[in-house]
């Protein structure tokens, strides 16, 4: 089916995630859809599959206008996503779950269905199992029955949203012989949404990158990885103009570390921080700096390796035991993780003070709150509750809860939703720890913030740690091929 | 449209109010004159000394688990299990009223204070299965409250059976050394007045003024975060069960040694669930409860003379309190019947 995008439009707020973005996809064809975090892919394709409606442009099927209301009548009219997360129920059957996705009448007609369900699985090359609860199903054969639903339901143009996160690579093999099999047998559209260049290359004919939400531009593959790598990243971001600091010794060693989750493993983790030090980690969201951080937070714990604070094993010491030994952690959700959307300032404050004793002084509790957000220019009274707080507020807000002296900050996406000024406050601030020998570690989907704040940057790839490069000396384009999975 | 502030203060009593309507139209239409039964029920509650004593006794213990379950609820923690905790203390009252041979200003400390201790440790099994065993306090509190019940039969019947022979009825009655001294020949004791009072002003104080009941409030509202602000969420889950525990057992023993004087079947009487119907009701403000109770404990002990006055069964005071619960459940949440409540006011940024 051929596809045509026209200068579609879709704002949140202030922010234009689809700023007039055309493309045409024709039929038999593989295409890459590229761009970092916030560059427009998801808004796009969600729009292109029925989860959400453009402010403005049309969306052409076979030179037919067509406007969808829901992922249902996308799929009725030939279009089918497959999501990072699949749309699956873990406690049902393999067949249970496939009938659920389709038509049935009142009576479940089991012979049908499983009939059809293994016919495609062999037509696909996958094994299915019928009887198999979703639950025990590794990610990517929970991928495969996805795309075999979307198959069964008449999908002719199928998006794919980072399909080969958390999947085997004999899985990805086999993943990308069906999509291959799908465009040249079947005369399929087949969209790849990635961040990850190699892959593009390997399985697209075609590839579309977005920047800022816009179309940023477009090639036929192969092509150069350098012109992609510029097409992604926009020119360099000034760098800090911090005074030159003489790091201590060693605050965290980290040694062979491997944390893994469901859906991510990251492994061989080898480096140290020192004190004064500040490490960026860049690469695209939940490659693995995320798993990082919360294993030194104490949120996860490690596979296997060691973790070294002061030359202290801390590696089975559970959150609160790393709280108190100086190791604070910034989380990126603010009323979710770190707020409580009906406690006041105050209350806040006197939670996270280290030893408040039996009662609580309210009143003087009240100066220290007062003073401290007058500090970190927070706007709001110590009686204000969290929740009526605006983004950036709480932000600052949560920098104002850090302790005095700690060893190690750990952060995600620190300044995000903050104006530059607020961020280069917040900044500042945190660039005075260094007299107290503070090591930072953060990571942040700006890549920008990445390079102008630290001094050492790690990117990360799939779970692949990069080499560690010097902030002062990068430039983008080493950076992103480092993100883009190339070492 | 938004409601005044004036209205908002009251706005617990509207459940109250709604429900004394809806129970009138129902007298009407079963023939009975709604004004000449409630009559009957003040009557009932209030009509001589007795009456009034027999409501303030029956609403003592019912405030006690209602203090203990302010604490729970603040924690997000829903203790269906108190009844069981009531129970539990009846039963280690009772146990030093059997067993101990003391005299009387020894024996009613140990008694009051093994109550609060079989409380607590029955309450701590919930928390417990539920931080280490992953079992909601829900369903562990349910099945506690049934082995309480079965625990209490299994006494009544076995080892504390009467010497005359064991019937499901009771233990026989305690000695006297061990029973609260009370009032005017009633089941009221001023002494488990005093004591209810210390408790409340503990719990209010522990709610309002104490790091600990901070720790609660944020835990209740919002673990996660909580837990990254250093709380230990399943520390403080346990403490919190177990303090309500102790004051519901607390509860269960002024009622076996003031309410009866001894070991009963069905001990707790159902003030338990009764309790967090208030609490629920009251929503957090700590002056509500013991009003809320107070009500409950005059329409269930109104309507016992109602049945005598009037040819209506006592259970009206049942459906009154059922039909309150109902309209608290739609009123509770005032946003949802299209009113903007002043609290949600200045959260328009």
């Amino acid at each position: 089916m051929r596809v045509e995008l026209n200068n579609i439009r879709k704002s949140f707020g202030s922010v234009h995630a689809n700023d007039g973005i055309s493309m045409t996809l024709e039929s038999g064809r593989v295409y890459g859809l590229l761009g970092q975090n916030g560059a427009g892919k998801s808004t796009l394709m969600k729009i292109l599959a029925g989860y959400q409606s453009a402010d403005s442009g049309e969306i052409r099927l076979n030179e037919t206008l067509t406007q969808f209301d829901s992922p249902a009548a996308a799929l009725r009219a030939g279009i089918g996503m497959l999501y990072q997360d699949p749309l699956d129920f873990p406690p049902f059957s393999v067949l249970e779950n496939f009938q659920l996705g389709r038509r049935e009448g009142i009576f479940l007609d089991q012979k049908t269905a499983s009939r059809e369900l293994l016919a495609l699985g062999k037509r696909y090359n996958f094994d299915v199992d019928l009887d198999e609860r979703i639950s025990n199903l590794s990610p990517g054969e929970r991928q495969q029955l996805e795309l075999i639903r979307l198959l069964a339901g008449g999908a002719n143009v199928l998006i794919l949203d980072e399909p080969t996160t958390g999947i085997s690579s004999e899985q990805k093999q086999q993943l990308f012989d069906s999509i291959r099999k799908l465009a040249r047998e079947e005369n399929k559209t087949v969209i790849l949404v990635s961040h990850k260049l190699s892959e593009v290359q390997e399985l697209c004919d075609h590839v579309f990158v977005l920047r800022e939400g816009q179309l940023a531009g477009k090639s036929e593959i192969p092509c150069p990885m350098d012109k992609l790598v510029k097409l992604m990243f926009a020119k360099m971001p000034p760098r800090s103009k911090r005074p030159a600091y003489k790091f201590g010794q060693a605050v965290l060693d980290v040694r062979d570390l491997h944390v893994e989750t469901y859906r991510l493993r990251t492994e061989n983790l080898n480096f140290s921080v020192r004190a004064g030090e500040v490490l960026g980690l860049a690469g695209l969201e939940g490659s693995g700096q995320d798993l990082l951080i919360k294993a030194l937070a104490g949120l996860l714990t490690p596979k296997s390796g060691e973790v070294l604070l002061r030359g202290e094993d801390i590696t089975r010491r559970p959150f609160h035991q790393r709280q108190r030994a100086g190791i604070a952690y910034v989380a990126s959700g603010r009323l979710e993780e770190g707020l409580i959307a009906d406690l006041s300032l105050v209350e806040h404050m006197v939670l996270s003070t280290e030893k408040p004793g039996f009662l609580v002084n309210w009143e003087r509790a009240g100066e220290a709150t007062q003073d401290r957000i007058a500090k970190y220019q927070v706007v709001g009274q110590p009686a204000s509750r969290a929740k009526q707080l605006s983004g950036g507020n709480q932000q600052r807000f949560l920098f104002a809860m850090l302790k005095p002296a700690l060893k190690l900050i750990l952060m995600e996406h620190p300044t995000r939703g903050l104006d530059i000024r607020s961020a280069n406050w917040i900044w500042d601030l945190l660039n005075k720890r260094r007299d107290e020998d503070t090591a930072i570690i953060f990571y942040s989907a700006d890549l920008d913030e990445v390079i102008e704040r630290s001094d050492r940057i790690a990117a990360f790839s799939g779970g692949v740690m990069s080499r560690m490069v010097n902030a002062a000396e990068t430039s983008v384009d080493e950076l992103g091929h480092l993100i883009g999975g190339q070492q | 449209m938004r409601i005044p502030p004036q209205l908002e203060r009251i706005w617990p009593s509207m459940p109250v109010i709604g429900a004394l309507l809806f129970t009138s139209v129902l007298l009407l239409l079963f023939g009975a004159s709604p004004l000449e039964s409630y009559a009957a029920m003040w009557e009932g509650a209030f009509g001589t000394q007795a009456k009034l004593l027999s409501v303030i006794a029956f609403w003592i213990p019912l405030v006690f688990s209602s203090a203990g379950l302010l604490l729970t609820f603040k924690a997000g923690l829903w203790n269906i299990g108190i009844e069981g905790q009531i129970i539990l203390g009846s039963i280690g009252a009772s146990w030093v009223a059997l067993n101990v041979d003391a005299p009387s200003y020894l024996l009613i400390p140990l008694a009051i204070l093994a109550s609060m201790i079989a409380g607590a440790l029955w309450a701590a099994l919930t928390g417990l299965l539920k931080t280490r065993g992953g079992v909601h306090e829900i369903f562990g509190g349910l099945a506690l409250n049934n082995l309480a019940i079965i625990l209490t039969n299994f006494l009544i019947s076995g080892p504390w059976q009467p010497p005359e022979g064991g019937t499901f009825r009771g233990t026989q009655p305690f000695q006297d050394g061990v029973l609260l001294p009370r009032f005017a020949d009633s089941r009221f004791s001023p002494l488990s007045l005093v004591l209810l009072v210390v408790a409340y002003g503990l719990v209010v104080l522990a709610l309002r003024n104490t790091f600990w009941g901070l720790k609660l409030k944020a835990l209740g509202q919002n673990a996660r975060s909580a837990f990254l602000l250093g709380v230990s969420s399943n520390r403080e889950a346990v403490i919190a069960m177990m303090f309500c525990g102790a004051l519901a057992g607390l509860g269960g023993g002024v009622r076996v040694l003031s309410w009866f004087d001894s070991l009963r079947q069905s001990i707790s009487g159902g003030i338990g669930y009764l309790s967090l119907l208030v609490v629920m009701l009251a929503q957090f403000r700590l002056l509500w409860v013991p009003l809320i109770a107070l009500f409950f404990s005059v329409v269930l002990n109104g309507s016992i003379t109602l049945q005598l006055r009037t040819q209506l069964h006592s259970s009206l005071g049942g459906i009154l309190t059922g039909i309150t619960v109902l309209f608290m459940l739609l009123f509770g949440d005032a946003k949802r019947l299209g009113f903007n409540t002043l609290s949600e006011e200045d959260d328009d940024e």
